[in-house]
């Protein structure tokens, strides 16, 4: 079937305190080359039609308005295989 | 901001070479008059450090400039209160309750970051109050919320609510802090402009209290907490000091990056402080909140010894690009720096490491009156530092706009009343289903209001009220109240009625009103129409604050809430702390159930007043007239009979009159409690209303007349009651009873309570489940 792979991630600028918990989380448990850690969202949507064009369009507009929060994050897409 | 215009090595030896080096002052927020005082106090151009240090110190938020020849009223006028430990200038007020305990209060805005991202704008609102509370050496122990939007279908409102309650509850359920209460309300003037006030509460041993001072030359200065990021650089000066413009794009490119708030960091912060507090490891301490580092130096700084050197490059940093302006600029969360003796320093530092605190010395006290800062050995910053600490002040022109004639002219009293029963029945239908006045549980469910096990009332109720001491039963109430409707009509009067509903609240819960803080929400105060507002609402709270025998003890100003060239509502919020001696002795809202039937009474005089009224609002879209007319010196009896009367467990309900009248005091009362009641208002009502009101039910029913409370007696507590209300000389007439299944007016109308609660409850999960 048919995916879009989008990813979210916090603006680079921005605080990420979830990402900074999973770096402190790695020195504890040994992983000591670890130096920052940031952490984002992954969809894998399953489109009804090809991935073509008109569906990055679709999904595009889909990953600004619901999948992410534009304010503090940007997003990419691809077409899964791709 | 990290543009060109702010050149992170900018030293005071180079600015002193290149003295006519024109600065970008202005995209800073500075005017030109501003700029030059600058010039005038250092002898030569500022460094980008030093410009990027006083912008945020003498912007609007930082250094209430236009309003602090307003605010002196309330030291002026402040009643002689032998329980206030610490007022107005200290990061929050402290008020004596007794029993060796003190507790700490104060409400603070998150206005503009709540539009920005509503989500983490509120729940910094929520950190940053936290902070302020805990800089006073003081446990925090509850928080509430004070919130407006816009119309409640507007998409804008769809997008901004959600992500405001869900911020606040993730902050403050993160933080194991209960929210005790707080409002909601809609109106069209907040589009665009929402109000989120934040409220914190704790309470300290009086032994406990620390100061925002660096005194003692050679003690160390740590700034510890979260590393600082480019979060929020210019908030305080560029966002919360200036209006929102029309075109999105340039408000857009003023906006800083958002703050993220990280709750368990501060939870750690708090522990953490406390920890310090009590091994006396501090010897001044302040909370970093808008203007960051640039205003916690500065302000520790003059109110202490005077001088203080910093080495900015020990500052941890999130983001290693920053340079001295962004650094001093940034709004990074949950920080705070602390003044420590030099021998102290490494048990300072072990406690931080205890609770994974991040610390760092950054510098030391001096007594040389200025404020040093350094960047890898190089002064970016060599200032007198009570020139930043204490801004400009402005006497703004005000004038009383021509309209107000107009807006007072236009009388509810002209407004097609309800015919009959019916239309009265479906008048106060309306009114409960309306947005400001339906049930608040989608928003309060989601936050967490009993954690702590202390809290002994909380939303719905009058008041918020908290167990201080579970051996004694002592504890504190709450309340916030504000009325943007009656203060658009006459600012110095709809103040006064804020002030005494959020007292009367308090007092219904049978605690003693001890103290008020207060959030100023106003429009632009370069408008002298706003400013005449704001004027009369300052002078109005001094006054009140006067008369109910209550200080102010700190407070917040918001201006510049407005779109375009259209202000909000004037809308001062008010807090109201009240002591309470035995909380296990207090009425709530809800009418007693399976007791039997309970005598209702009402307390005050009901007058025809419909200005701003809820019923002028919601049934005709009206807002005109005058408002009710305060009457503190009844307001001041009506707390002291409720305070005897509870403690003589008399009542078994009390509940204030408020929007919507009796109708709608009746009608929750009814709900929360689950039982009905009958009332006669004809007859049994004519010693109260004034003659030719008698046999008016309708304003027996909406009228809004202040300083006037419905309580529920206990059994065979008539008489008792009866010569209390005679002794506080409160107007008293017996209504009817508790019991049955719906509200009835007698010869008027019956609603079964299936009936009234369904579009009440239904309201705010329809426009935003």
């Amino acid at each position: 079937m048919p995916r879009m792979i989008v990813e979210v991630m916090l603006k680079q600028e921005i605080h990420d305190p979830q990402g900074e918990a999973i770096a402190s989380a790695c020195h504890r448990l040994g992983f000591g080359q670890v130096r920052g850690v940031r952490q984002g969202k992954r969809f894998e949507v399953e489109l009804d039609g090809p991935a073509d064009e008109a569906a990055v369009t679709a999904i595009t507009q889909l990953a600004r308005e619901l999948l992410s929060n534009p304010v503090i994050e940007d997003f990419t897409l691809h077409a899964d295989g791709t | 901001m990290t543009g060109p215009d702010l050149v992170a090595a900018d030293t005071v030896e180079r600015a002193a070479a290149t003295a006519g080096q024109p600065q970008p002052y202005a995209e800073l927020g500075l005017k030109q008059d501003e700029y030059e005082k600058i010039l005038a106090i250092l002898g030569r151009r500022p460094t980008a450090a030093e410009l990027a240090l006083y912008s945020v110190m003498w912007s609007e938020h930082c250094s209430y400039k236009s309003s602090k020849v307003h605010l002196r009223q309330f030291a002026e006028k402040a009643p002689p209160s032998g329980a206030l430990l610490a007022g107005i200038g200290h990061n929050a007020g402290v008020v004596d309750i007794g029993q060796g305990y003190a507790v700490t209060f104060k409400i603070e805005s998150h206005n503009h970051p709540s539009y920005v991202e509503p989500h983490q704008g509120a729940a910094t609102g929520v950190g940053g109050i936290v902070r302020d509370i805990l800089a006073m050496g003081a446990r925090p122990i509850a928080v509430m919320d004070a919130l407006r939007f816009g119309p409640a279908a507007a998409p804008d409102t769809a997008r901004v609510l959600p992500g405001v309650v869900s911020g606040i509850s993730f902050y403050g359920n993160c933080l194991g802090l209960p929210n005790i209460g707080g409002e909601l309300d809609f109106d069209a003037c907040y589009a665009g402009n929402p109000l989120v006030n934040a409220l914190c509460v704790g309470v300290m041993q009086h032994g406990d209290l620390q100061v925002a001072e660096a005194h003692g030359p050679g003690n160390k200065v740590i700034l510890f907490g979260s590393a600082t990021g480019p979060d929020g650089v210019g908030g305080a000066s560029v966002l919360a000091s200036a209006t929102f413009g029309d075109a999105s794009a340039e408000s857009a490119a003023k906006r800083p990056s958002v703050q993220v708030g990280d709750p368990f960091t501060e939870k750690l912060l708090i522990e953490c402080c406390l920890e310090l507090f009590a091994g006396g490891l501090v010897t001044g301490i302040q909370d970093l909140g808008a203007a960051g580092v640039a205003c916690a130096t500065t302000e520790l700084a003059a109110a202490g010894t005077g001088g203080m050197a910093v080495r900015l490059d020990e500052v941890p940093l999130r983001d290693a690009t920053l340079g001295p302006p962004e650094i001093l600029m940034s709004e990074s969360q949950e920080r705070m720096m602390a003044v420590v003796e030099p021998g102290r320093v490494a048990e300072f530092l072990a406690v931080c490491a205890k609770w994974d605190v991040r610390a760092a010395v950054v510098g030391e006290v001096t007594g040389t009156g200025r404020l040093v800062m350094t960047w890898h050995g190089e002064p970016v910053v060599d200032i007198p530092a009570a020139t930043a600490a204490d801004g400009p002040v402005y006497t703004r022109p005000l004038a009383r706009p021509a309209a107000q004639d107009e807006l007072a002219a236009s009388d509810p009293a002209a407004l097609p009343r309800p015919a009959g029963g019916a239309g009265l029945r479906a008048d106060l239908l309306a009114l409960l289903a309306s947005p400001g006045l339906a049930d608040k549980s989608w928003v309060t469910d989601q936050y967490d209001r009993y954690v702590r096990g202390d809290t002994v009332l909380a939303t719905p109720e009058d008041a918020g009220l908290i167990r201080v001491d579970e051996a004694t039963g002592l504890g504190i109430a709450l309340a916030t109240d504000g009325n943007g409707r009656y203060c658009r009509l006459d600012p110095y009067l709809g103040t006064q009625l804020a002030l005494g509903e959020a007292y009367r609240n308090v007092a219904a819960t049978g605690a003693r009103p001890l103290a008020v803080t207060n959030c100023l929400n106003f429009g632009s105060p370069e408008d002298p129409a706003v400013m005449w507002q704001f004027a009369e609402a300052v002078r109005g709270l001094a006054d009140g604050c006067a008369v109910l025998g209550v200080p102010v003890t700190g407070g917040n100003v918001s201006f510049y809430n407005q779109t375009g060239t259209t202000p909000i509502h004037p809308t001062p919020v008010i807090g109201v702390l009240g002591v309470h001696d035995d909380v296990r002795r207090r009425p709530g809202i809800g009418f007693p159930a399976g007791a039997g039937p309970a005598a209702l009474v009402l307390l005050g005089r009901t007058e025809p007043e419909f200005g701003g009224s809820a019923w002028a609002y919601v049934c005709h879209g009206h807002l005109g007239g005058r408002p009710p007319m305060p009457d503190l010196e009844a307001e001041r009896r009506l707390a002291g009979l409720l305070a005897a009367a509870a403690a003589a467990g008399l009542l078994a309900a009390a509940h204030d009159l408020s929007e919507g009248g009796l109708a709608v005091a009746l009608a929750e009362s009814c709900l929360r409690g689950g039982v009905g009641c009958t009332v006669q208002l004809s007859g049994q009502l004519s010693g109260q209303l004034s003659g030719s009101l008698a046999g008016d039910p309708f304003t027996a029913l909406f009228s809004e007349s202040a300083g006037r409370c419905v309580v529920a007696l206990q059994p065979g507590a008539d008489e008792a009651f009866a010569s209390l209300c005679a002794e506080y000389e409160v107007p008293a007439q017996n209504i009817g009873a508790t019991g049955g299944g719906s509200l009835t007016v007698t010869d008027c109308f019956s609603v079964p309570l299936d009936e009234l609660g369904a579009g009440h409850v239904r309201t705010l999960p329809e426009l935003f489940g």
